[in-house]
This record gives structure tokens, sequence and C-alpha cells, in this order.
């Protein structure tokens, strides 16, 4: 620091006289700097003023992107999903209207306007210019255009502007699978690639139009505007067409869909179809769907909210999302991991007296017959989903080996079909247990896992993925929904390659058959589960029914078997594939509260599956 | 304490009356009339920038309310309790542009704003007067010309909050943080041997600060600066449009509320930085040259105060305030008409915005205290 002792030795004189040449300095410096703005000033201004006038006028000139038109979805035979129709806005120029009020009074004698829309107007127009047309109404129907042509003349500054908006002339149908866009908002906004979107105001937002946004978009293109003084525009020049965004042919049979979702009636619920050789997703059903152009169109809040908050859920994609217990329908998976792992052959059985008990444990694991089915074999253990059957069968297996084996279909993983959004389902091991839950695993929950309940968790796609795998004989592909991709104005498409990812190992083919022919008799049996589906079947359908409750099991509840058989019957699913020996459909359908699978899903399935196999008659 | 003598009034009787009153609440009417004169023309130019936006002018008009009444009232402290209360100031500056750095609110990218609950503040704008106030303080209390020690330990003071700030990042801030220390080295005598030294030394220092200190954006701007062509459509675009707007107004401007470079959306910024542009090209070179006038007498009334001022404190800070408000003008003029690269600077006083008026009009509330408060033993 420094020292006080020195401040004796100041000399104000020669300091205040050092500060003022300083000063001085600074002050001729400050001068010199002023002069040097000033020169430039002039040099800009006077020097350079024709050229810089010339600038400006140049100035008017200006680009402006241009969104490009979104591309079309089909579904798999060319019937169109999604579209762009035209959609017509109410405008008013104000420097044409000779007054505003009266023209709106006017306008309202003749089309609907709200409240709302005309102080939305007013904002608009303080920010607008006076010859650029400010919205008033938007989607005119052809009656409202109609009647304001008619009045035209005393209109005076009145306009109608059309703009593409997007359409799905199906409606509601597929809306999960399809999807919807709508107004870009704040968040989207960060992430996107800024010039490409410069002009477009609609994305993608769940659905086939949200995961395949960058290839619906298109490219963007440029305008060459020359405005006048006041920033009219004079003249515009496209200097860069528009690239449209390509078209995408969904792997959906549109009719099928339609069959399926026609067929929950009022119930709610999911079905998946695929199509075994290659992954193809043949229908992607949730139920129920909504109408996606609520989205479209600026969605009120209102609307919104119901549709959100509603307890059907409508607007959440259960063939993708929606987590069940796949309940029985698990069966054929564990008796096949039985059969590959040489625990059990065909022909041994056992006798079920209606209940199953651990060693050192008095609680009954009861089977849904309370009676029992008596002395019962693999065969018999599917056809009348024996419960019994397969708690013996998930004890010798252990939850390790049914773990490893259920993993090896793909159970508790995504199935990585090319839409967003999809739940992995769960698939429980000891590791995950402990993890999750920290405790260690119990036999019983070794017996309940044997039958689909528990913990395991699977969505509907993951569920008719299993079954295609199972079907075709263990190929594994990655469910796909873009069936090919077509340029516009060109005639060809690109048909979009089948994503196999890998085989299931088959220690012998036959266990397999086992499974298979069982399955057969599920529907085609006299004492199958689904036997109620078989009359006047012209082709042969593998099956399994199944119940699932949608509550998960905590891990302090007591394993109250009564309890949960009655709620059992919540849910209704069931698996199938057809034609049985060379499937070319792999259905999984769930009906929420349904009750019997066979009773309840299985004549959904079965609707799907004629509405496909036999569509050429 | 805000005191004042009654003896300081002895000396006044030459002075009018109303000058007498004035004299008393610590306003010094010349540069009040210069800052009016100044803040009238800011608000007709922004009516026209904002599209006459009455709305957004009486914001302004708020704002300059607010900081006017900020100058009386630091009008009011004394230099000696200014003086007394410096390296606490730049204390809590310092500890502020911490804090900042730490928990700062990430605002468009830069970290420049410290939520205090009630409002948000930016630290670097009190340290745009606690920096000159700290080195005055301690400069004072050494003999001038300073000697090395000196002039190092005053490097060191000065270095830290410019980093911080630039750190930010807010490149404007820090340059004219470092501008206000520099003022205060100069002024207090600081030798020519150093001085072309440090200038000297600017040449490596600059390469270093290109190539590890600077933000690719910072990079550009001084790229465009250098060729504007190069980029009419990214960077170079401002500087272009903006010399357009000036160039076209010409020697008599197109008239108040008639420019169109600057309503045709090509000027971006133009109620902020880009102000400049929209005045020059509706009031012409003649408007150009009588608002820098304004400015000139500003600063003449700043550097007279600084000449009157008694003692070391006084007049280095007066001096620095002053010539740190000329650099805002210099740097902002310069950049919107091409002679400097682009660096957030705004036309002081002229400019949309309320954070940095009211440091500015703090600062001259410092200046009427500095010219108001004197002793008469000097004369």
């Amino acid at each position: 620091m420094v020292q006080r002792a020195s401040i004796t030795f100041k000399d104000h004189f020669r300091e205040t006289h050092l500060f003022q040449q300083r000063l001085l300095i600074t002050a001729i410096i400050t001068i010199i700097l002023l002069a040097v703005l000033i020169a430039r000033l002039v040099f800009l201004q006077v020097l350079s003023h024709d050229h810089f006038t010339t600038l400006s006028e140049k100035n008017r000139l200006d680009i402006l992107p241009i969104a490009p038109i979104r591309g079309l979805i089909y579904d798999r035979n060319g019937v169109l999903l999604a579209q762009n129709l035209p959609s017509f806005t109410l405008q008013i120029v104000p420097e044409h209207s000779k007054d505003l009020k009266k023209t709106i009074e006017e306008l309202k004698k003749l089309v609907v306007i709200s409240d709302d829309e005309i102080k939305q107007f007013y904002k608009v127009l303080k920010e607008k210019r006076r010859f650029e047309g400010i919205p008033l109404r938007f989607r005119l129907n052809d009656v409202e255009r109609a009647k304001i042509a008619v009045n035209q003349d005393r209109l005076p500054g009145v306009k109608i502007e059309a703009q593409l908006a997007r359409d799905y002339p199906l409606g509601s149908l597929a809306s999960h699978a399809i999807g919807y866009v709508g107004r870009i908002n704040e968040r989207e906004l960060q992430n996107l690639n800024a010039p490409r979107y410069s002009a477009t105001e609609y994305i993608g937002k769940v659905g086939v139009e949200r995961s395949y946004e960058d290839i619906l978009h298109g490219e963007v293109g440029t305008v060459l505007v020359e405005r006048n003084s006041q920033g009219r525009v004079m003249r515009s020049e496209t200097e860069l067409d528009p690239e449209p965004g390509k078209d995408l042919y969904l792997t959906l049979d549109i009719k099928v869909q339609e069959v399926a979702e026609k067929s929950f009636g009022d119930d709610n619920g999911a079905l998946v179809a695929i199509d075994p050789r290659n992954g193809e997703v043949i229908a992607l059903v949730s139920i129920p769907t909504f109408d996606p152009h609520i989205f479209v169109h600026r969605v009120d809040t209102k609307t919104y909210k119901a549709l959100s908050t509603s307890s059907d859920h409508p607007l959440l994609n259960r063939a993708l999302q929606g987590q069940y217990p796949p309940g029985s329908t698990l069966k054929p998976f564990i008796g096949l991991a039985g059969l590959e792992a040489n625990l059990i052959s065909s022909d041994e059985s056992l006798k079920c007296p209606g209940y199953y008990m651990l060693k050192n444990d008095d609680r009954k694991y009861r089977d849904w017959k309370k009676e029992g089915h008596g002395e019962t074999n693999l065969t018999k253990a599917l056809v009348e989903s024996c419960d019994v059957y397969f708690y013996d069968l998930s004890l010798a297996l252990k939850i390790d080996r049914m773990e490893s084996y259920l993993a090896r279909f793909g159970v508790g993983q995504p199935t990585g079909i090319d839409i967003r959004g999809e739940a992995p389902g769960l698939l429980p091991s000891k590791q995950w247990k402990q993890k999750t839950h920290r405790l260690p695993w119990f036999p019983g929950e070794t017996l309940i896992t044997g039958i689909g309940q528990g913990f395991t968790l699977t969505t509907p796609l993951q569920l008719a993925n299993i079954t295609a795998i199972l079907g075709n004989g263990g190929q594994r592909y990655k469910p796909r929904i873009i069936h090919a991709i077509g340029e516009p104005g060109v005639e060809e498409i690109t048909l979009q390659k089948p994503r196999h990812v890998g085989v299931v190992q088959k220690d012998n083919p036959e266990n397999w058959n086992i499974i298979i022919k069982a399955m057969k008799q599920v529907v085609h049996g006299l004492r199958g589960t689904a036997r109620g589906i078989n009359r006047n079947l012209e082709y042969k359908v593998a099956g399994k029914t199944g119940t699932a409750q949608v509550f998960g099991i905590k891990e302090d509840e007591e394993y109250d078997e009564e309890k949960i058989a009655k709620k059992l019957r919540d849910h209704a699913l069931f698996i199938s594939f057809a034609p049985a020996d060379e499937p070319r459909i792999a259905v999984a359908v769930i009906v929420e509260n349904g009750g019997s699978g066979g009773a309840v899903a299985a004549p959904i399935a079965r609707k799907v599956m004629d509405a496909y196999l036999l569509k050429d008659n | 304490m805000p005191g004042f003598s009654k003896s300081e009034f002895t000396d006044t009787t030459r002075i009018h009356a109303g000058r007498r009153v004035l004299h008393r609440f610590h306003v010094d009417l010349p540069l009040l009339l210069g800052l009016i004169v100044l803040v009238a023309v800011g608000l007709l130019v922004l009516y026209s920038a904002s599209e006459q936006d009455a709305g957004l002018v009486s914001k302004q008009l708020i704002r300059l309310g607010i900081a006017f009444t900020v100058m009386f009232a630091v009008a009011q402290i004394s230099p000696d309790t200014l003086r007394y209360w410096s390296p606490w100031l730049f204390g809590v500056g310092l500890i502020m542009l911490i804090a900042v750095l730490v928990l700062g609110e990430v605002g468009k990218g830069a970290q420049r704003w410290l939520n205090l609950g009630f409002f948000t503040f930016q630290p670097s704008e009190l340290m745009k007067l606690a920096l000159p106030m700290l080195l005055a303080w301690y400069l004072s209390e050494a003999i001038l010309p300073p000697k090395f020690k000196h002039i190092m330990v005053a490097v060191v003071m000065m270095l830290i909050p410019i980093y911080m700030v630039a750190k930010q990042p807010d490149l404007g801030t820090s340059l004219l943080l470092a501008s206000s220390g520099i003022f205060v080295l100069f002024l207090a005598g600081l030798r020519w041997l150093y001085i072309i030294i440090s200038m000297l030394m600017l040449i490596p220092t600059s390469l270093l600060l290109w190539f590890y200190g600077m933000h690719d954006y910072q990079r550009s701007r001084v790229l465009t600066f250098i060729n504007p062509d190069s980029d009419l459509r990214g960077s170079g675009y401002h500087i272009n449009q903006s010399s357009i707007a000036i160039g076209s107004g010409g020697t008599y401007g197109k008239g108040w509320l008639n420019g169109t470079q600057s309503h045709l959306d090509f000027l971006p910024e133009r109620k902020t930085d880009f102000i400049f542009p929209v005045f020059s090209e509706e009031f012409g070179l003649i408007g150009a040259i009588i608002l820098l006038t304004i400015y000139a007498a500003i600063v003449a009334r700043g550097l007279v105060i600084a000449a009157q001022a008694q003692d070391t404190f006084t007049r280095l800070l007066a001096g620095s305030i002053t010539l740190t408000f000329f650099i805002y003008v210099f740097i902002n003029i310069g950049m919107v008409s091409g002679l400097l690269p682009v660096v957030g600077i705004p036309l002081p006083l002229v400019s949309y915005g309320g954070t940095s008026m009211v440091t500015l009009l703090a600062g001259f509330g410092i200046l009427m205290s500095i010219q108001t408060h004197r002793k008469l033993i000097a004369s």
C-alpha cells in the first residue's frame, strides 16, 4: 500500500500542473476523434451519398423464404391418409378499407367472428403496415367464402387468402399411428435447423408425422421480393423453388385398420398386427382415437384439457406406450423355454388339483379353474390355459432361465419400431428386483411370472412382435411402419427393406412345432379357450388367450390369489398368427376391462385376420 | 455525510439566486442542460426507431426519470464520502462479479445478471464507476507521476474486473472498464516511456487474445469489420445496412419519421445499439453534427469540472468519467459507421435500455458532486 508518510512530499503544484497538461492532451485527442467521426460521416453522407442512395434503392430487394409443401402420407395400397388442403383466411387490408369498424360489423353479419378474433385482429393491426392484409377469421368454409365473394363490392379492403393446411381425410382413423402436425412451439424452435424451417409454421408432433418429420418436411425455397420505399411488395420472382417433402407409404392396410378399430365397439384397448415375414405393421390400433384436426388448427386449451385429462386417455398411444401384464399369452413362450431346456416333454403330465403350493409355504397359488384341470400335459395346459402346470414349470425353470429365454424374443425391450415414444415394457430378473426394490427374489414371484403376471409388462406392439417371432420360426425383425418412400412427381417408389435383427436360437425345431400345434388347438380344438372364433374359419389360426390386470403388485402386498384371480378378468388379451403354418399376419389384442380373452379379444383378432387374409375374395 | 458549510456560499455573490438554489442542491446547471437536450433528442429518435411506439417511449421516459433521480441523489454525496467508500464499493462489485460467474443467471447466452430476489442487477455496471473510483483513490495517495510499483498495482486492480466481465462474455463493457482505468492512469501522469512500452506490447497481446481469448463470434465481428463485404448475409449485414442508412440520409436527411432503411426492417437492433443510423438517415449530416456537438458540450463541461477539481481523487475521477462517456459515444458511432468493429455498446442516453443509463447518470451525479462541493481554498 501507499505509505502515508509520502504525502508530506507531495508537490501539489507540480501534480496539478501535470494533471492539467494531461487533461489538455485528452481534450485535444477528443477533438481529433470527433473530427474523425465527422469526417467519416461526411464521407458517408456527402461524398458517398449517391452510392448509398442507389444501395438503399437496391435494399428494397429482399429475399424471403418459401415453405416447402409437406409430403403426403398413404397406406400400403395408396389410400391417402394425410394431405395438404387450401385453408381460407379472411383478411382486411387497412389502407383499402374506408372504415375498419364498419367493415368488421358488415362481416359479422355474414360470417361468425368471435370477440377474441377481433381483439387479436386489432393487436396485429398495430404491428403491420397499412398495405398488409391482417387476418380476421381463419378456416372459412365454402359457404362463408361464397357469402363474402357475393358481397365483395360492399366490403372494401376485404380479401380471402388461401394457405395450405394439413388435412387427414380419414379423420380419426389410425390417428395414433399417423399422428398430427401443429404449430411449432418455443421448445421445438430451439432445436430446429433454423434456415430450413424459416417459412414453416407446422411441425410433426406425434406418430409418423413426427418420427418422419425430416423426410416429410422438404427443403425451403426463396423468393426475391422488390419493395418500394414504403415496403410494399412491387414484384416478386422465385429464386429457388422449394423442394416438396417426400411422400410416405405406410405399411398399414387402412381397410384392416378400419375393421380393427370398429371391432372394439365401445371398449378401449389396442391392437397391433404385424407381417411375421418382414416386420411390417399392418394395423396399429389404439382406442380411443382422436381427431387430429384439432391440433392442426390452433387447439384451444379447453379442448386440449378435455382430451388430456380424460380418464380414457385418448392421447395415449396404447399400442406403443400402454404397458400391460401379458397374462396367459406368455405361456407358449414359457412352455417353449421348458421344452428347449429339456425340463419337460410333450407327453409328460401332472395332475392339476386347481391350486399349487410351494414347499414350506401354506399359501395356495390358485388356478383360474377352481376344480382343477385334472391330468394335464403341455398341450392341454396351453389349450385350456392351465395355471398349475406353468407354476410347476416356472419353478423348474427358475426366474433366471425364464428371463433369459423371454429376452431372446424381446420381452421387456423396445422393439425398435420407427415411431418415437415406444415404451420398453418390463422383464423382471433377480438383479432388477434387487436394484429397484432392494429386495431378494421370492419363489412365489417366479410362479406368477410363469403365467405372465407379477412384474412383467409388455406393450401390445411387443406382444405382437414376439408372436410374429414365434410364428415365423424365430426370425426377429424390427417392426416398421414405413413401407416405401416416394419422390413427388416420380412414379416409382423406394421400398424399404425389412430390418432383420437376429434369430432366436432353436435347440430342437420339433419343440416349436409342439407349441404351435397346441396354439392351433386353442382355436380349433374342442376345449380351446378361443374355440369361439373357429366357426367358418377358412384358414388355420394359432393363438393364445390371456387376461391381465393393469395395476402393479406392490412389493409388500400379500399375494392374495383369489383377489388377483378376480381382477385378472379385468383386461382381455389374445395373441395369434395365421395361417398357422405359414403365417402372414400376427395379431396381438388387448381389450381394457374386456373380461375373457377368448370371448372378447379373440373375435377382434379374427375379424382383423379375415380382413387381411381374405381381402381378395 | 453529504454536508456543506455555509462558507461555500460566500463566494457565490455574483451568481444569480436561481443558480444558488441549484448549487445548494448540488446541481451543475450547464451539465444538466446538456443532458436534458441530449435526452430530448434521444426520445425523439427512439419514437421514430420504435415505429412510433408511444408505450416504448414512455417506458424509456420512466427509466430516465429513475436515472435522473439517481443522479441527483449521487450529487448530494460529498467527494470525501465517495473517496472513503471507493475501496468498499469496489470490493462489493468484485464479490458480485464472482457471484455472477458462479451462480448468475444465463441470459442471452451470457452471464451478466444477478438476481437479487426483487430485481436483477448487472454488477459490471457498478464496476464502471467502482473501478475508476478505486484507481483514483489509490493513486491520489501516491506521489504523482505514479512509480512503477503503483502502476503495477493499479494494472492488477484493473485486470481482475476486466477479465471477469470479458469472461461473461461482455466485450463492450470490459472495453469501457479498460478505458476508464487507462484514463485514470494517463491523467495521473503516467510517464510517456510506459505509455510507449504498453503500446508496443499491445501488438503481441492482441495476437494472443485473437488466438486464445476470443469467442468465434467476436472473431467473426472483427473479420467482418476488416472486410464487411465478405459476409453480407451474415455478420457483415449490420455494418453494411447501417452504412446504407447513414449514407442515404445525405446532408439534410429524409426528415423525422421518414427514414426508409431503418423502417423497412433492414436495420437490425435499431432501437438499441444501431439507433444512430436511424437518426442520421432522418436528420442527415447536419443533424449528426448537432448531436455530436451536444455530446461534445457535455464532455467539455465534464473536462472543465475535472480541471477545476481541487484534489487528485476528484480530478482523476471526474476526468475518467467524462472521457469514458466520450469513448461510449466514439465507439458506438464509430462502430455503426464502419470505423470500428461491432461491439455491443449503446449510444449513451439515446439508445433504448435502462441498465447503462442509471450508471451513466450516476457518473454525472458524481461530476456534479465534485463541482458543487468545492471548498474555497484554491482559486
